[in-house]
């Protein structure tokens, strides 16, 4: 579903990634860790379309990146660190526009599922200026579900969540991962990484330096493997 | 908790590619337009900022240049005071119209989309055009009767529509541009006032010529210009907007 490969990104004269080799079958639900500043959001942003590779290729569901990029954006939904929507709109009409620009069908309808399921419903009505973060967040998830993309990228999507909301987010995630889908998520929050995902990448100073699957290690090692994972580097 | 299984929310693509391409070029860039609208509709922020700045330069050109009831009427004088606030009040409202992408990530948001983004940038510049026009049709009656000027000439109204598409043409383009530096208040108009020019003169120069009643053979080279410029710069823009928004 996701294939990259020696993918180069650099800022100027920084390089951020350095030749990072990446891949992610369908269904598959990839955590991906790394220490601040590693390129997980950079990585992120290259995947989303949002910024060109320096160098590498890119290939998701059959697409090549940047030149494919609207086949590709159809196919994704994204959660960023920021909520990626408008003060001055509510949450309703937020989801309505961003439905008109994906094309999605029986608007209407799918918007009130969307809001139920992230339990906006009640505040539909209400400017996301006035939203608390937590519920900015909730509806940003709202906003990356609508059009039920095969590709979902979380970018720490438990920040500022409250219980509920994190065990939402979590339905959320298993479904959407059950229902074939491929995610890639990036968290500090390793027990919870443990929890969803069903393969453990670690990503240091721009490269991947060990990868894992799920069954092949028992949860409470995981620590343990990222801490390794990290010396590598 | 309902996600359907199976379903995809997305239409398929129907009818000949090229016919709903072009119709989800349209459905986006109106998305765009009824977005912008309808915030504004209710903050009114963007609007309110354009016209009291409006309102100010026209009572500070009075005060400050202390012209006698002639001069104040001379066509030249009057093209002038008023392009002078249709590119500052201009201004105002391209940052502000950006400032609002950039709030919470929304550029990022409408760049996910799956459409054309000269669809985005065609939204964004036809919203642009909008507030411009408003707050210009607001202008000219306050202008003609606090300085007994009749401005309600067609030709002077063409130009005015003209040369507000010229300017929120590039400046749409622009604006993107300097949203993404931290300086975005002062970078627009360092570098949108050089590249504008050219339609702010003939603006003028054409609005001066319907003020004071010129043969059509004198204007109608301004008049030549500012349509050219307006469509060779929509024309850069669809081509190079891609570029700009892409880190
Ligand atoms: N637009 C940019 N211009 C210059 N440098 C950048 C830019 N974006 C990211 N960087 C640099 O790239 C490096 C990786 O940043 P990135 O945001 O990808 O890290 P991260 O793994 O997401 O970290 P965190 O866990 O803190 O979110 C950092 O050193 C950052 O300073
Ligand atoms: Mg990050």
């Amino acid at each position: 579903m996701i294939k990259v490969r020696k993918l180069v990104k650099r800022f100027g004269l920084k390089t951020v990634l350095r030749g990072m080799d990446f891949h992610a079958d369908q269904g598959e639900f990839v955590a991906l860790l790394g220490p601040n500043g590693a390129g997980k959001t950079t990585f992120l942003r290259i995947l989303a379309s949002l910024s060109r590779p320096s160098m590498g290729r890119v290939n998701i569901a059959g697409y090549r990146l940047p030149d494919q990029a609207s086949a590709v954006r159809r196919r994704l939904g994204v959660v960023s660190h920021q909520p990626l929507l408008y003060g001055d709109l509510t949450a309703e009409e937020n989801l309505r526009f961003y439905g008109r620009m994906y094309g999605v069908r029986d608007l209407q309808s799918r918007v009130a599922e969307v809001l139920e399921l992230v339990g906006l419903t009640p505040r539909r009505r209400d400017l996301v200026r006035t939203y608390s973060r937590g519920m900015q967040q909730r509806l940003a998830i709202g906003r990356a579900v609508l059009h039920d993309p095969d590709v979902m990228l979380f970018d720490e999507p438990h920040t500022g969540l409250d219980q509920d909301a994190s065990a939402m987010l979590d339905t959320v995630l298993r479904e959407v991962a059950a229902r074939g889908r491929t995610v890639v998520m990036t968290s500090h929050d390793l027990a919870r990484a443990a929890d969803l995902a069903s393969r453990f990448d670690v990503i240091s100073r721009g490269v991947i330096t060990a990868s894992v699957k799920r069954d092949e290690i028992e949860p409470n090692n995981l620590l343990a493997f990222y801490r390794q994972a990290l010396q590598v580097a | 908790m309902t996600i359907e299984s199976e379903s995809s929310y997305l239409p398929e693509e129907q009818g000949t590619p090229a016919a709903s391409k072009v119709a989800g070029f349209l459905r986006a860039m109106g998305a765009v337009v009824w977005k912008d609208l309808s915030a504004e509709l209710r903050s009114r922020e963007l609007l309110s900022a354009m016209l009291i700045f409006a309102l100010l330069v026209i009572l500070i050109f009075n005060f400050a240049l202390d012209l006698d009831p002639a001069t104040r009427r001379e066509p030249t004088i009057t093209a002038g005071v008023l392009w002078v606030i249709f590119v500052f009040a201009g201004t105002l409202g391209l940052n502000r119209s950006m400032a609002i992408e950039k709030d919470r990530g929304c550029l990022d948001g409408l760049l996910l989309a799956p459409v054309d983004r000269s669809a985005i940038y065609f939204g964004k510049a036809l919203g642009n055009l909008v507030f411009m026009l408003m707050v210009e049709f607001i202008v000219l009656p306050i202008y003609s009767l606090l300085y007994n000027v009749n401005l309600f000439n067609p030709g002077l109204l063409l130009v005015i529509l003209l040369g507000s598409i010229g300017y929120v043409a590039v400046g749409t383009l622009l604006a993107t541009m300097a949203v993404q530096a931290r300086t975005r208040d002062i970078l627009l108009p360092i570098l949108l006032f050089p590249v504008v020019l050219p339609v702010i003169l003939a603006a003028v120069k054409a609005s001066t010529g319907f003020l004071d009643g010129s043969e059509m053979d004198v204007i109608r080279p301004w008049i030549n210009l500012l349509i050219a410029y307006d469509i060779i710069f929509s024309a850069v823009a669809f081509m190079v907007f891609d570029y700009v928004v892409e880190e």
